[in-house]
């Protein structure tokens, strides 16, 4: 094969990364380049630089090292069995480019994964490579996010965490039995290890910062990991119940979901269909529900229908509410943050704005309709000065009067 | 510079800003006016390059604060607010921000109440400074000119349009992000220049003053159309943060149409190559039987050949998988009855085990083969080929449920397990299954058939070894 140009090997090895969902750089130590020989500075708020068509914020240069792969899991479009074309570039190459990119404001820094090549430390160790060339040989001080090989040498993996702002594991399939069907290469248990010695590795780097000033960060922005959504027959009740226990056992700042899509040359054992985004985003909004409003695992799970799913028509919080209606209306003049954080409608900022604004008056439901997106579907949980929402709350029918009304039309329907 | 004079009665004034966003200097007048007791509705506030005619014989000298004046009162909040909001583009800015401070001295708590509409408003405008700046950051792009002369070196141009007064408040960002790095921002309100040591201010610029291109953004740009993933157009969410009017100034913008436009057809395509729409799956063995005849699903079932379906009792202890039919199997419709199958019984018999009360089938169900003369010569299945094929073997495991699944060959094995496995690494012991059953591995029977000599007699021997083992289990299984 005649070799690649490095466009070439950008439009193969960019193609090959972006099922990861993560694009983030946000919530690392503070740093700029003043000062230093390099550029490149993290502010605490990530910067989506651009948007693709898909709706995702691109903010890292993220590519892998190479889609060459000697694993064969079935979700991935780069398993061995794939046809796709196969691509691989040099530590140095990912540099230049990621230094080139940055110095014209395209990306906050680079988001680094791979396929395994000849063995899981070897490529853990090009990997590392990478992050040691911007950091030391450049300065370099924008984002880093290097994805972990569980199989790698624990030893490999602390140093990537030494360069790297984040590091992530992906747990991949949210059951054990998924997991072994469709990777079959990976085991669980190796996973979670990996992630577990990530977690002490944190914690020990922030003891040792308490105690000494100059004590080296390590991944600064924590471990995240992703799951796919669909390939299996987990169910939300499955993949929530998952999620906390990973946020709980491995101090995760990060659980992304990934609805499967469609890759090209497809394995045959799995559903080939349009991705479930609607299913996506009510774990994303179950995710959020347990990360700002207090919600427990087991509410999220009390809110799935008999399937174990959550209802895809109306938001995981409105379907908890419609459940537990004896709970509502809530009084927004009386009632605590955490009561008011569990009116559909209200936003955790709206909340804020409320518990401020009753102080100085008592609120009328003309308040309360500046303060949040939509009032009506606020209207049915709340009394304010002026408004009882007599029967609203008992009525049967409530869910189809506060479903969104009509299904969203196909962009391109024939 | 503006004389100053005792307040009088009555009077408007008039101000007039040196900057558009010049807070200290707004911050200053303001306190003097309301120490003065000047109320809001007296005063109009006018930026450079704005018409100040509302109170055209207003006064232009402040008046001086009495000496016993009580000090101006400013919490944080309403301070950081303001800075932002000072920015915005809006003429009324500096009015609203005046009668704020003015409402502050009688009501110090005011900034709490969010359903306050001067409050509103200031939030409101600081957002949309906050937000203007955020996609300053994002958006510049900078396009590098290389100079002839080698001591200038590298300098790095940006062309970019906001919609407030950002620029100088944002000269930081780019100074501590790019420091060893020579910039200049051009945009139509000012421009900074920027030379690794010193921050300077220049007049505003066109367009055509910022280089038209740079050579990186055809990556980019690559780049850009790569990592977008087809299957999930949202094109809403796209332009809810990246709205079009920023369009023209990003060079991967360009793309964007065609890449929408593309989109379906690309992810019809993806779904439509991996073609597998199987239906429910076959609830009985004879519906397998049925469905397998007509399965086009992989390149061999395309060739000119007939599905061969396995054959056995429904209720079997032991399924034994073989690769896929051979040239006779494909003749009779009947699984293992070649060279192969003939060894195979051979060495059933000889360990005691029934082939009659095992069900026998093949991993893929199509014969591969590739035309020579008369003769079709057996190929091995592909991965891909027998994972599609895994549908068909996966129905009947459901339906038959077997103690004791004996795959022989690799390509069984894969049928069995989704990956690859090393026949001499995992024969001879039971690989648990999901489902409860056990997996045995061993070799294939036509691999005894290209062995000649003592190289034949050992694999023999291995082969009866693993069987012996399968019979023995099979015994404590029942």
């Amino acid at each position: 094969m005649a070799s690649q140009t490095v466009l070439q090997k950008l439009e193969i090895l960019a193609d090959a990364a972006k099922y990861d969902a993560s694009c983030a750089s946000s919530g690392t130590a503070k740093k700029n380049s003043l000062g230093g020989k390099g550029i490149g500075s993290t502010e605490g708020m990530g910067i989506c630089h651009a948007y693709a068509p898909d709706g995702r914020c691109i903010s890292l240069l993220k590519i892998l090292l190479t889609n060459h792969c000697v694993f064969d899991c079935h979700y991935c479009v780069n398993r061995k069995s794939s046809n796709v074309a196969r691509a691989r570039f040099t530590p140095q190459e990912v540099v230049d480019l990621t230094l080139a990119f940055y110095r014209r404001n395209y990306i906050e820094g680079l988001f680094l994964s791979s396929g395994i090549v000849k063995s899981s430390n070897h490529t853990m160790e090009q990997i590392v490579e990478v992050a040691r060339i911007l950091r030391e040989e450049h300065d370099f001080r924008g984002y880093i996010h290097l994805k972990t090989i569980p199989e790698a040498d624990p030893e490999i993996v602390h140093q990537a965490g030494l360069y790297a702002d984040r590091v992530s594991i992906n747990v991949e399939l949210p059951t054990d039995s998924g997991l072994t069907r469709l990777a079959p290469d990976k085991d669980a248990r190796q996973i979670e290890g990996a992630m577990g010695k990530v977690k002490s590795d944190l914690v020990e780097a922030k003891d040792a910062r308490k105690r000494f000033k100059h004590a080296p960060r390590f991944a600064p922005a924590g471990q995240s990991t992703q799951m796919i959504v669909g390939a299996d027959a987990a169910t939300d009740v499955d993949i929530v119940g998952k999620a906390s226990r990973l946020y709980d056992n491995f101090r995760l700042r990060r659980v992304y979901y990934s609805a499967f899509s469609p890759i090209p040359d497809a394995s045959a054992v799995l559903p080939l269909k349009r991705p479930p985004l609607i299913r996506e985003h009510r774990l994303y909004q179950s995710d959020w529900l347990m990360r700002f409003y207090g919600y427990k695992p087991t509410d999220v799970m009390q809110a799935t229908e008999a399937d174990g799913n959550l209802p895809l028509d109306i938001d995981p919080k409105l379907a908890w509410a419609l459940k537990f209606r004896e709970a509502f209306p809530v009084d927004v003049n009386r009632a605590s943050k955490e009561q008011l954080l569990r009116v559909p409608g209200l936003g955790v900022k709206a909340v804020g704005k409320i518990l401020a604004s009753r102080r100085h008056r008592a609120l009328r439901l003309d308040d309360v309709a500046l303060l949040t997106q939509s009032i009506t579907k606020v209207r049915p949980f709340i009394v304010t000065v002026d408004w009882r929402p007599i029967t609203l709350t008992d009525r049967a029918d409530l869910r189809s009067l506060l479903a969104p009304k009509t299904e969203q039309l196909e962009l391109f329907a024939a | 510079m503006t004389a100053l004079q005792h307040v009088k009665l009555g009077t408007y004034y008039v101000v007039h800003l040196p900057e558009a966003d010049d807070f200290d200097f707004w911050r200053e007048r303001a306190r003097a006016l309301v120490q003065c007791d000047v109320p809001p509705d007296r005063i109009a506030w006018v930026e450079p390059g704005g018409s100040g005619d509302l109170f055209a014989h207003g006064e232009r000298r402040m008046p001086v604060p009495p000496m016993d004046a009580k000090p101006v009162r400013a919490n944080r909040r309403f301070v950081s607010l303001a800075k932002n909001a000072i920015l915005h583009s809006d003429p009324e800015r500096f009015a609203l921000l005046y009668r704020l401070l003015w409402r502050l001295q009688s009501n110090p708590r005011m900034m709490e109440d969010k359903a306050d509409p001067d409050v509103r408003r200031i939030e409101e405008l600081d957002k949309n400074v906050r937000r203007d700046s955020h996609k300053m950051h994002a958006f510049v792009r900078f396009r590098l000119v290389e100079s002839e002369d080698e001591e200038v070196g590298e300098h790095y141009v940006a062309w970019f349009e906001p919609e407030h007064h950002i620029l100088r408040a944002n000269a930081g960002f780019f100074m501590r992000r790019f420091s060893n790095m020579r910039w200049s921002i051009l945009t139509p309100r000012g421009s900074l220049h920027w030379d690794t040591e010193t921050m300077s201010e220049g007049p505003p610029a066109e367009r055509h003053d910022a280089p038209g291109g740079d050579p990186m953004e055809n990556l980019w740009r690559t780049y850009y159309a790569s990592i977008f993933n087809p299957a999930r157009l949202k094109i809403g969410a796209m332009l809810k943060e990246m709205p079009k009017k920023y369009w023209k100034n990003m060079p991967e913008a360009a793309l964007i149409p065609d890449l929408i436009a593309g989109a379906q057809g690309r992810e019809a395509k993806m779904v439509e190559k991996g073609a597998l729409e199987f239906e429910e799956r076959p609830d009985t063995l004879a519906a397998i039987d049925k469905a397998i005849h007509g399965c086009r699903k992989c390149p061999i079932g395309q060739l000119d050949n007939h599905a061969v379906m396995g054959e056995g009792p429904q209720d079997a202890a032991l399924m034994i998988v073989g690769e896929q039919p051979g040239d006779q199997e494909d003749q009779t419709g009947r699984p293992f009855v070649g060279p192969a199958g003939q060894l195979l019984d051979a060495h059933l018999e000889k360990v005691g085990i029934d082939r009659r009360a095992a069900y026998v089938t093949n991993a893929v169900k199509h014969f591969k083969y590739v035309q020579r003369g008369k003769r079709r010569l057996h190929q091995n299945p592909g991965a891909k080929e027998i994972d599609t094929c895994r549908w068909w073997i996966e129905s009947e495991r459901e339906i038959v449920k077997p103690k004791l699944v004996l795959a022989m060959g690799a390509s069984a094995a894969r049928s069995v397990l989704g990956k690859t496995v090393s026949i001499s690494r995992v024969r001879g012991a039971p690989i648990a299954l999901e489902n409860g059953s056990e997996l045995w591995v061993t070799a294939h029977p036509s691999y005894l058939l290209r062995l000649e000599g003592p190289a034949r007699e050992e694999q023999a021997r291995l082969f009866d070894a693993d069987l012996a083992a399968v019979r023995q289990r099979l015994e404590e299984l029942a």
